[in-house]
Formats: structure tokens, sequence, C-alpha cells
């Protein structure tokens, strides 16, 4: 098991060691200069460009970069003027972190009990309606579906508020908008990932022993079926960090969002390196712990 | 000594509807069991022997399939039951060995917990209760280490292992009715003779009257007093196992057993089996659904379907060639032959 996950966290840093590197030279390549300005002197520029090291030829900022990403050091940010990326991340992390993660466990569960309704009452009425559900929230993307649900319950209705972050009620709306398409997506995999089993023998063995409906599909049924939705967690769960951003927008709330969006149109390299890297490795680690996790689901793939 | 039936089946018929047409999985079949006593059903693979004891035991939803005739046991017809009275007898009074030890067990539970599940379900016993029954009864079906065993998963342990996991799930609340689905056909060969006498040994310790499906004669020959043959959802020829062995009347019956290989015969003699195939049962023939494969098929055999003819005792059989009027004229020709 140790071995496994040593193997596991050299693969992870790898991925994050190539992330860098690719990043660190696609962002180069965007054309422009974070420091252009018909406005500001030519010599001011350059003495700008000196003192981020910009000056230098591209293979020594990337060493240079490398080495302080080795210390923990992800620079400062070019455009809010002495602002460490660190300092940024971690004030602004939490928030979107709180949201995306809330997103997510929403999604999950709610995905997973809809799955298994759907697969219970399979080509009835319950299914349909929550297929039809199930389709509208992998349609509608979050910059439709938010502003509507804004005007709907903020405006008309006047039950919750339409933006901001910090109370209960204004978490309500973004959250459900993030967790919409990642609802339907785990439905429809639950769904047929329980009909799939439906069919196994082992499920006529426990009928067999005159268990109830509802026992067998919670003790026999449940458990085999989670496999197919834990590897597609890794994915639902970037896929909900990524939608935060859009979502951040929508309801003004001061998460990262805004900070990814800005930081490439400004050319402020440092912060998209940093940004990115921290990503990278959020949804790298949260991955290696969807691995660990598979084993206690099914014995078949724990390992020794 | 008066015998007591058990239970008792009174002309089944499980249709099931599918895509492809309605299939008559089993047409009017009728046996009863004894107490104590063993029975086999033989026949060949998607004779309907599977689908009848499932239907008894209440495994084949009236939602999706259709059900007539009646399953009488302890003075109720299961067939009418409510599915939840059924749910009280199944894994209690009644249970089953299934087939295959391999795709029948959850890869996600410890073989223990699946053992004592029924236990816990019926007997609403403590954890320590339960787990001390499960010991005891794993002791009975000889599996090595008891107390370590029970707490692995069905993959951890061997086929003959999740055999006897199989048995044991099935035996933990001391059913009066065991059914065993071709307990033996997915183990290779010394596992299967292991397997047998097993179930052997269980007979002589346990109370439990015993249905045996199998298409394997040398297991029947082993176990069983009775045995129903049975061919494309319909029952052939029953008799006792002597009188089926040693006296066999339907055709099918004596190609089955000469399809078992004997310790007897030359390495060169090639191996016995019946040519074609069962009858399609979305259309069954209208007259015996042997007919197409039997060596002895008349003209009448295809066109109208034989009813059972009695040999003494219990034997019965349902074929023309043993119907008098054919009888009497098969004798006639011998006689012209004679002449001759």
């Amino acid at each position: 098991m140790v071995k496994y996950i040593a193997k596991k966290i050299g693969t992870a840093l790898l991925t994050v060691f190539v992330l860098a590197t690719l990043t660190f030279f696609l962002v180069k390549l965007l054309p422009g200069d974070p420091f252009l300005n018909e406005k500001v002197p030519q010599a001011v520029q350059d003495q700008q460009r000196a003192y981020y090291g910009l000056d230098k030829p591209v293979w020594e900022q990337y060493l240079t970069y490398m080495g302080n990403l080795l210390h923990g050091n992800l620079g400062t940010s070019l455009k809010q003027v002495g602002r460490n990326v660190g300092d940024i991340i971690k004030e602004a992390f939490p928030v979107s972190a709180k949201l995306g993660l809330a997103a997510f466990l929403f999604s999950e569960l709610v995905g997973i009990l809809f799955g298994i309704l759907c697969a219970q009452f399979k080509d009835r009425l319950p299914d349909y309606i929550l297929m039809v559900v199930a389709v509208l929230g992998i349609a509608l993307p979050s910059m439709v579906l938010g502003p509507l649900l804004r005007y709907l319950f903020g405006v008309k209705l006047m039950v919750l508020p339409v933006s901001g972050w910090g109370s209960a009620k204004q978490a309500v709306l973004p959250v459900f908008v993030l967790a919409i398409s990642g609802i339907a997506s785990t439905t429809r995999s639950m769904r047929a990932s329980m009909l799939s089993v439906t069919t196994q023998d082992y499920i006529k063995t426990a009928r067999a022993k005159g268990l109830s409906p509802v026992k067998v599909v919670m003790w026999h049924q449940f458990k085999n079926s989670l496999v197919p939705i834990m590897t597609n967690m890794g994915v639902a769960l970037a896929s909900i960090m990524m939608g935060s951003f859009v979502v951040e927008s929508i309801f003004l709330i001061p998460g990262l969002g805004k900070y990814f969006v800005d930081c490439v149109t400004t050319l402020d390299y440092p912060l998209v390196m940093g940004l990115t890297i921290f990503y990278g490795a959020f949804l790298v680690t949260a991955n290696l712990i969807i691995d660990i996790l598979y084993g206690v689901v099914d014995p078949r793939i724990r390992v020794k | 000594m008066e015998k007591n039936k058990i239970l008792e089946v009174k002309d089944l018929k499980v249709t099931f509807h599918t895509y492809a047409g309605n299939v008559q999985a089993v047409r009017g079949v009728s046996w009863y069991l004894n107490e104590k006593e063993t029975i086999a059903i033989v026949g060949e693979s998607g004779c309907g022997k599977t689908v009848s004891i499932q239907t008894v035991i209440g495994l084949n939803s009236s939602r999706t399939t259709d059900i007539q005739g009646q399953v009488l046991f302890e003075g109720k017809d299961l067939v009418k039951e409510d599915m939840k009275e059924i749910r009280k007898l199944q894994g209690d009074k009644m249970s089953i060995i299934f087939q295959d030890p391999f795709t029948f067990l959850n890869p996600t539970m410890t073989v223990g917990k699946q053992i004592m599940e029924a236990y816990r379900e019926h007997r609403k016993v403590t954890k320590k209760e339960a787990k001390e029954r499960t010991i005891e009864i794993l002791k009975l079906i000889s599996l090595p280490d008891p107390e370590k065993n029970m707490k692995r998963y069905p993959h951890q342990l061997s086929g003959g292992m999740r055999q006897r996991i199989m048995v044991a799930m099935a035996l933990i609340c001391d059913p009066k009715l065991l059914f065993a689905d071709e307990p033996t056909t997915a183990l290779d060969v010394t596992i299967q003779a292991q397997i047998v006498d097993l179930m052997k040994e269980l007979k002589t310790k346990i109370d439990t009257s015993i249905v045996l499906i199998t298409h394997d004669m040398g297991v029947v020959a082993n176990m069983a007093e009775r045995i129903y043959v049975m061919y494309a959802g319909q029952i052939v020829e029953h008799g006792e196992a002597r009188e089926i062995f040693y006296n066999p009347k339907h055709p099918y019956t004596k190609a089955l057993l000469e399809s078992v290989p004997r310790m007897d015969n030359r390495s060169d003699t090639p191996l016995s089996s019946i040519p074609g195939t069962p009858p399609d049962l979305i259309a069954p023939p209208v007259g015996c659904a042997f007919a197409e494969r039997c060596p002895h098929a008349m003209n009448i055999c295809r066109k109208e379907q034989p009813a059972y003819q009695n040999f003494g005792g219990e034997h019965i059989a349902a074929c023309w060639l043993h119907h008098p009027e054919c009888q009497k004229r098969l004798s006639l020709r011998r006689d012209e032959h004679e002449q001759q």
C-alpha cells in the first residue's frame, strides 16, 4: 500500500512539473508584453522589465522560476503591485473552495440519489421526469441558468439575494447553479451503473435470502454501483472548480475566478503560473485521494 | 410409514414476455416432494428446470412474468401469496444453492456477512449470535479456519471454498426446503466430487428436503430417491431413481443416460450425444417436443402430445411408443416379420 501511494505521489509530482513547464512557455508565446504602454516612456518600461527579470533569455527565466517554485515561492504579481501570488491565493481560494466543494458534494449526493431513484423506477414516470431534468442540466450553461434564477428568486419572488457572499442564503443560488451539470451527469451514470448491477447474479442471491427490495438496493446494489461514479468524481470536481469562475463572476463572489480571467488578459505571468500550478496540484491531489478510496468501495482493487 | 408431501407443484406454467415474443419456458409441470426426501429434476440446458424452481421460491416477479398453476407449501399457494409473505419464507424455510459461486456472491461484501445476512433478517438475533451460528455452519460444511475465512472477500477464496460458502448461506436458517441448482456445474471435476460428497454428508446430518437440479446423471445417481426428467418445459418421465436408471421408458431419458461416459468403455468409443437442439419455446411444437430429435419418431408424434403412460408404481412417461395402440401394432408387425 505504501509503495502504491508513493508511486502515485511520484506520478502526481511529475504531472505538476509538466504542467508548470508547459504553462510557462505557453504564456510566453502569447503576443504582447505586460508593460507595453504608449503613455509610459521607453526607459521606464525597460526598467520595469529589468526589475521583474523579463529582459533575460526565456530559458534563464524558466530556471529561475522553477528554482523559486521549489522553495514554494510563486513570485509577485506584475499588476497587483507588491502583492505576492501566494497571498492572493491564500486570500481568495477559501471562498472558491467553499463554493466548489459545497457544489461538488451537493451534486454527488443528489446525483447518486436521483440515479438510484431512476434505476428503481426505470421506464416509469419518476425516471422520465428526472432524465428530462438531467438533460436540461447538461444542456443549460450556467451563464443562462444563473441570471434566470437570479431574476426568478431574487427579483420576482424576492426570497434569495441576487449576489454577494458570506451568508448561507447568498450561497444557495451559486451552489445550485454550479452543481446542476454535475447532478445531471452523476444521475445519468449512477442510473446506468445501478441498472447494470441489477442483472448481476448476486442480486438474485440477495433476493433469495428474503431481503426487502430496499435492503437489496442498499446493501448489495449500491456499493457495487459506486465504482464508475468514483472514476468520474475527479473529472466532476475539476469541471466544478473551473465552472466556479463563471458562477463567481455572475454572482459577484470574491473568489479566485476573477484573478484567473484577469491575469491572462493582462499578461500577469507569475499570477497565471501560480494559479495554474495551484489548481493543477489541487486536482491531482483530489484524484490521488479518489484512487485510494477505490479500494474502500471495491476490495478487488485494494492493493496490498 | 405415511409419507408427508411437503411441497407440491401443480400444472405450473411460466411465460416470459420478451421483445422476440412470449417464451413458454415452463409448460405445465407437476411434481411433489416428500418430507426429508431428495428428488432430482434432470434435463439439458434451457429445458426450464431452473426457471421452474426459481418460480417456486418466488424469484420471478409476476410483473414481468406470467405464472399459472399452484405451488403448495405449508397450506399456502405461493403463486397467489403476497410478495411480503414469500420474503418471510425465502432464505428461512426455503433456500437455494445457486449454480455459479463466482457470480452469485457479492464481490464487495465479506463472505461471513453474506452468510449471516439471512439469519439476522429472519431470526432477529444480535450480531454476536449470528457470528456464532455462522462459525457453527462453516464447521458443518468443513470450511478450514472459519473465523479467518469469514472475514475474507469472495475473490480471496477458491472455487470450491466459494461453493461451500454458497451451501453455508443456504443452510444457515435450517431450511425445510433446499433447492440446489446445478451446484457442481461451474466447478472443475475434482472439486465437483468434493461438493457432491459434502451434499451427501449433509443429507445424513440435516432434516432438509432437497430438490436437486442437474444435467449430470452421475450426481443424481448418488443422491436422489426419485427423478423427474424434463424436456422443453415439460416433464417427460418420472419414477424412482432405480426405475429411471435401469428401466427408462422415454427415448429422451435413454439418450441422457447414454450420454454419461462410462468407465468400462474402450477409449476409442466415441462419446454419445443427443443430435439436434431443443425446440424454440416461443412457438413450441404441437406434438411431442422431442419428436424432431427422436430416433423412433412416428407420424403421430408430430401431430399430438402424448399422454402419460403408467409403468407400475410411480413410474410414468409421456411417449407414444408406449401407447397401447402403438404397442399392439408393433407386436403385430413383429408377428408378420416372424411369419415371413
